[in-house]
């Protein structure tokens, strides 16, 4: 074989993870040559840091994963022997020893979830009778405490309910070989933080439910105006035109089908486009030549998908402000290319232009103009790709109007 | 060889390029127009521009040469390469599709539901994409010194400008256009001069210098493992490189993927025909080129050797055209790429931040290949099908076709099979090659089923982890799409329900 190949490419995976590890060491130096402070900061510090670390975890809820690590971050912050978090019908996560004494801990909270209130178990009657005569029993065996010397049978339990809107919604139990009014306290704390977090998760939830009625509550409607227009358009043609009056008609069932349809907030550019065709077609025939149109079309893009009307809008936009107020005849030019990882689609018309001061009002949603369908069509972008992807109009008085739009290519999350 | 006549071909391939990146979409005025504007792309120019962007300097220059000094075993060469697509076809082609991921870091992000995962595979997929377009620039740089006599650098640094300034400019707008088009025309800078070659010698009844069958160097030639270990490396690799996978998504569905993995396999088929007719060519009549080192240049040479005078340097010309093309096409494929995969992952995903993304993704392969030096363009790329192999594709084919995958296994899996293969490729330059051992050589045999093993193990230990995601993935990866009709066959369909219904 010859020798060259190996020697390049190993050549250059050396260049490679010497970049790599001479990065990594960097970022690490420079992290611990930061300041660290003095003592009380530091406590802060850790305390923060770790309550930071266990608030990430919980951001979804009270659920199995997210306690099993939040407990971990917390145990360390009460420095107690086990921390126990459970929800109202079992214990959701246990951190540190004493696992044996997990099947009794919800008998013992019971009263915490019913009362709301935190409780005290002494050292000792942590166990039912009998089952402490088992444990008792089998302590003299093997059955120690692992890391330390402490029986499960020795340890004080402080259990305070998670209390979130309200009502409870779990506890935290937290062991030690003593309660002392220090732990209960801290205890209690760390339970009423878990609730602030708990709260959180529920906030989350509902606005994530928000976001998904607004964008339900945004699904473009074609507008009233064109249903009239097209109607009276296609009206003129059944004398004098019969066989192009009945195209136009089917041609109009087919665009309100697909408007009108109820699945899917999502579509791929292809359809869109076909149902762009059918609108300019449906205009065409009350604006005759006056609409001229010119595509560019890439074919790689046309698979995209993208939020289910919200091309058509635009192009609606650039017959009306476009065409409609203006003498002669319009034109109307629509690309659609790739843009690495973006499709990128844009609209322009030479009609009469709009203001930009006030398309940015309109936009932002202080005016109410006659560009709701653009508004719309932006704020919907900016709702699901992120507030960098709404449209970018560029325009003056005039001037006509451009339109452009980027599409992430990839949305595993969305189906067409 | 005349310098005008590399020079000439050089600027020609740049400038069609150039202007059917710039100008390749047609522009149509009337809704007449308008459905053949917004077709989808059919399945058979699809799989030109696969074609088009698989075949790198490797199989244009690479294959013959290799054929040149090992004979039959290089064969295996061209075989990998195309059955590679196979593996593709039946295992990843229609899945990838459906799962709507643009990019392989895409795809684990969503089926691991993980962006830990997300960021590993795309540290791999931007050091496989580097890997790759290093020997794409060697192969410049040869060319260059070859045809025109300038110093080597320039081949290299004139592709790399030449697909910065495209990709930058916006001049990939129509890619799948470039592409067919550089596959068509490799293909015929390939055959032409083979059927002028065969015509001459036909002819003129030239005796060979040499037999087919003499290895003109002397040099051993390679071991049952190395051409396993090496086949192993080609069918995986594949499946994994991020310029061919990024194609496949200009594929309205997964059925059209799976067609136009198909024709690829018969274009890739037809293509492999000529370098191996070159490389036998060359044992016969150009021995002396695989003593001297220059066996990655045979094809530039022979053409000019079997055929003197202007049709010579046409001929000449032709071939370098497509070997430019070759460098060209798949440099800017992966550049696109890795851009795209740099841009988002780094630089939060706009039009300004894909640029710089793309410049630094051709500038560091660019002092990459400055600071190495090769002349076996399809041994380095076969080592780089190697590190794919045993990274990206293990993630792939077990993401798609298992349940059990988690986060944890896959990045374990991955880790392992970079370090594994990795660092075989770094002991393989330390000891040099005579020294490496035969097994460090090609690591693929032993560092893929290593991956794949510590990735099913690691999922296995960290069950708890499989994402609460994957039944909807996999039923997303797997169901087949309904077959696209036309808006007006639904409706009618639709109405004849809506009649029965009524009744």
């Amino acid at each position: 074989m010859p020798d060259s190949p190996l020697y390049t490419v190993a050549a250059i995976a050396v260049i490679a993870l010497t970049i790599a590890v001479v990065v990594g060491v960097g970022l690490k130096v420079l992290r611990s040559f930061r300041e660290l402070g003095s003592d009380a900061e530091r406590a802060t510090y850790k305390t923060l840091h770790a309550a930071s670390r266990a608030g990430q975890h919980l951001r979804t809820g009270l659920t199995p994963s997210g306690a099993a690590k939040a407990s971990r971050q917390l145990r360390s912050l009460l420095g107690c022997e086990a921390l126990a978090i459970t929800d109202t019908s079992g214990v959701l996560a246990w951190d540190g020893g004493a696992e044996e004494l997990k099947p009794h801990l919800m008998a013992r909270a019971a009263d915490v979830l019913t009362g709301g209130r935190t409780a005290v178990v002494p050292a000792g009657e942590l166990l039912t009778v009998e089952a402490a005569a088992q444990a008792g029993a089998s302590s003299k065996g093997r059955n120690r405490v692992k890391n330390n010397d402490i029986e499960a049978t020795e340890l004080a339990a402080v259990i305070a309910p998670i209390k979130a809107g309200g009502r409870v919604v779990g506890a935290v139990a937290a062991f030690a070989p003593s309660a002392g009014s220090g732990l209960v306290r801290a205890t209690g704390e760390v339970a009423e933080w878990v609730a602030t977090q708990v709260e959180l998760a529920e906030l989350d939830a509902s606005r994530t439910l928000l976001m998904e009625a607004e964008v339900r509550a945004l699904r473009a409607q074609i507008s009233p105006h064109f249903i009239y227009n097209s109607l009276n358009a296609i009206a003129s043609f059944i004398n004098t035109d019969p066989v192009r009056a009945r195209e136009l008609v089917v041609e109009f069932a087919d665009f309100t089908r697909y408007s009108f349809r109820r699945h899917g907030d999502f579509t791929t550019l292809a359809e869109e486009l076909r149902c762009i065709d059918r609108y300019l077609l449906l205009e065409r025939a009350r604006f005759g030549d006056r609409v001229q149109v010119s595509l560019q079309i890439a074919p790689e893009v046309l698979s995209t998908v993208i939020p289910f009307l919200s091309l058509q809008p635009l192009v609606e936009n650039a017959v009306r402000h476009g065409l409609e107020a203006k003498e002669g005849p319009g034109h109307i030019s629509l690309t659609a290319h790739d843009s690495g990882a973006f499709a990128e689609v844009t609209i322009e018309d030479d009609g009469v232009g709009m203001d930009p001061d006030e398309l940015r009002s309109m936009l932002a949603g202080h005016t109410d103009g006659d560009h709701v369908g653009l508004r719309n069509v932006d704020a919907r972008l900016r709702q699901v790709y992120g507030e960098d992807n709404g449209l970018v109009i560029e325009t003056a008085p005039g001037e006509g109007t451009l339109i452009t739009m980027r599409i992430p290519k990839s949305q595993p999350h969305h189906d067409a | 060889m005349n310098p005008v006549v590399g020079i000439a071909a050089f600027v020609a391939v740049t400038l069609a390029t150039a202007a059917i990146g710039f100008y390749g979409l047609r522009i149509s005025r009337t809704t007449g127009d308008f459905y053949v504007a917004s077709r989808t792309v059919p399945p058979w120019w699809n799989a030109s521009a696969i074609g088009g962007e698989y075949l790198s300097a490797a199989s244009f220059l690479g294959v013959a040469g290799l054929i040149l000094l090992s004979g039959t075993d290089a064969l295996w060469f061209p075989v990998g390469y195309t059955a590679g697509y196979l593996m593709l076809l039946l295992f990843v082609a229609a899945p990838l599709r459906r799962s709507g991921a643009y990019t392989i870091p895409d795809f684990t992000e969503s089926r691991l539901d993980s962006k830990a995962v997300r960021r590993v595979t795309s540290l791999i997929v931007v050091m496989v994409g580097w890997l790759y377009i290093v020997p794409q620039l060697h192969g410049a740089a040869l060319t260059i010194r070859i045809t025109t006599g300038l110093p080597s650098w320039v081949g290299s640094v004139a592709v790399v400008v030449v697909v910065c300034l495209t990709v930058v400019a916006g001049g990939m707008r129509s890619i799948t256009f470039v592409q067919a088009f550089q596959y068509w025309l490799k293909l015929t800078a390939l055959a032409v001069p083979v059927i002028f070659m065969l015509l001459v010698l036909a002819g003129t009844g030239a005796t060979p210098l040499a037999e087919p069958v003499t290895n003109p160097t002397g040099l051993p030639s390679a071991g049952l493992y190395q051409n396993m270990s090496l086949l192993v490396a080609l069918l995986f690799g594949t499946l994994g490189l991020p310029h061919v996978l990024v194609r496949f998504y200009t594929n309205p569905d997964g059925q059209s993927a799976r067609r136009t993995t198909l024709i690829v396999l018969g274009l890739l088929s037809v293509f492999y025909l000529f370098p191996t007719a070159y490389g036998l060519a060359g044992r016969m009549f150009a021995p002396d080129l695989a003593q001297s080192g220059q066996a990655d240049a045979l094809v530039l040479l022979l053409p000019g050797r079997l055929i003197g005078g202007t049709a010579g340097d046409l001929l000449s010309a032709l071939v370098v055209a497509g070997a430019f093309a070759a460098f060209l096409s798949t440099t800017s494929g992966l550049v696109v790429s890795l851009a795209g995969v740099i841009s988002q992952d780094v630089l939060g995903g706009s039009v300004r931040g894909f640029r710089v993304a793309a410049l630094i993704s051709a500038a560091v392969p660019l002092a990459f290949a400055f600071s190495t030096d090769s002349l076996a363009l399809a041994g380095s790329v076969g080592l780089v099908f190697a590190f794919t192999a045993s990274t990206l594709c293990p993630v792939l084919l077990l993401g798609i076709w298992w349940r059990g995958l988690t986060d944890a296994g896959a990045i374990a899996g991955m880790v392992t099979g970079a370090v594994l293969c990795g660092g075989a490729m770094v002991a393989g330059a330390i000891f040099g090659s005579a020294a490496t051992p035969f097994w460090l050589a090609q690591p693929a045999a032993w560092s893929v089923p290593a991956a794949f093993a510590v990735m099913v193990l690691a999922s296995r230990a960290t069950r708890s982890r499989v994402p609460s995601t994957t039944s909807r993935v996999m039923t997303r990866l797997h169901t087949p799409e309904r077959p696209l009709e036309t808006v007006r066959q639904t409706a009618e369909r639709q109405s004849v329900q809506g009649q029965s219904s009524e009744r």
